[in-house]
């Protein structure tokens, strides 16, 4: 914890770690040193089931661009879906 | 500094421990000591923000060739069990280790290596990143420590919006009460701490007149002694480390 940057959020949805698949409760957001990625700082993101134990997290180091990239496809393909979603709402 | 030559006997023990940390909570460390009889000076390594890594029990061995007891606690003992990084994630995603538990595991670990038979009764603490900002507030808050080695320890100067409920105060608060020398190594690309930072804490020194070292490298920036990362500089490093067992070697002797 050296820049103390944390972000978290309850999510619901599943992760696979390295024991398979585990349902998902908690996103940790930081930007801190990681531990694999070549940075100094990065922006890591933690999918964790704090109940399941330390091992059960799926955990990507991206560069800062790299996580805006994310950020934009995420909400990019969402609101796609909301307008899937409003247009079968239509047709019903 | 140790003077290795090439007919010397040499023998080191590495083992993981249990010691008693905070509130008397038993935690595993891992213990690493030069063979002989002794007596040798000690100190206690605090890991850093990645975990209670390779990099740490490296360090810590690295220590013991020099002539320590060397004494490194896993600081993260109370967040579960699992891969270093594993259980460094679960830490930083609950807030982190709330300081008085990081200087009551390191006050554990100057106890047990003052009370051993080996000891020459004299001990360091010693951190990098965050735990060179928990060095720094363990030798500040306990008595005991008769020298400390903060490399480029971020968050010692804190704003109020950046203090939480796990670090309530900022550490450089508590540079009245530092209650032995102190090392600090820092480069003048960090970005945490500053240059501006070091500076401001060397001025909190001063004023108190704590004696200190301090040492800001050139081309240089975070976590340079890290051969494994990319802010890894060799010349620093190398230079580091010298400045850092001579200075040890001043303030808690060398193996008899």
């Amino acid at each position: 914890m050296c820049t103390g940057i944390v972000e978290t959020a309850e999510v619901s949805g599943s992760g696979k770690g390295p024991r398979g698949w585990f349902k998902l409760e908690q996103v940790n957001v930081s930007y801190d040193h990681p531990s694999d990625a070549p940075l100094e700082n990065a922006l890591n993101i933690d999918f964790v089931n704090q109940r399941e134990g330390p091992g059960a997290r799926v955990a990507v180091e991206l560069s800062p661009e790299s996580a805006r990239k994310l950020v934009k496809a995420i909400l990019t393909a969402l609101s796609q879906t909301v307008t899937a979603v409003s247009e079968a709402s239509d047709r019903t | 500094m140790h003077q290795y030559t090439t007919d010397m006997y040499e023998g080191m023990l590495a083992e993981t421990v249990m010691v008693q940390g905070y509130k008397g909570d038993a935690i595993n460390a891992y213990f690493a000591r030069p063979l002989g009889p002794g007596p040798f000076p000690g100190v206690v390594l605090i890991p850093h923000m990645p975990g209670w890594d390779e990099w740490y029990r490296e360090t810590t061995r690295k220590f013991a060739h020099h002539g320590y007891l060397s004494l490194s606690p896993n600081i993260y003992f109370r967040f579960g069990h699992g891969s270093p990084d594993d259980v460094a994630a679960k830490a930083r995603g609950s807030g982190g280790v709330a300081d008085d538990s990081a200087v009551g595991d390191a006050e554990g670990c100057l106890r047990l290596l003052k009370s051993l038979a080996l000891s020459n009764k004299k001990v360091g603490v010693f951190g990098t990143c965050s735990s060179g900002r928990q060095a720094f507030l363990s030798a500040c808050r306990l008595k005991g420590f008769d020298a400390a080695v903060d490399c480029w320890g971020g968050r010692v100067v804190m704003s109020k919006e950046e203090l939480t409920p796990q670090r309530p105060v900022s550490p450089i608060e508590y540079t009245k009460d530092l209650s032995c020398p102190l090392l600090g190594l820092f480069g003048e690309e960090d970005e945490n701490p500053n240059p501006q930072q070091v500076q401001l804490l060397e001025q909190e020194l001063k004023k108190y007149g704590k004696k200190y070292e301090f040492h800001m490298y050139p081309k240089a920036g975070h976590g340079f002694f890290y051969y494994d990362r990319p802010g890894y500089r060799q010349e620093q490093a190398v230079d580091g480390w010298k400045k850092l067992f001579a200075f040890l070697e001043e303030y808690l002797g060398t193996a008899t």
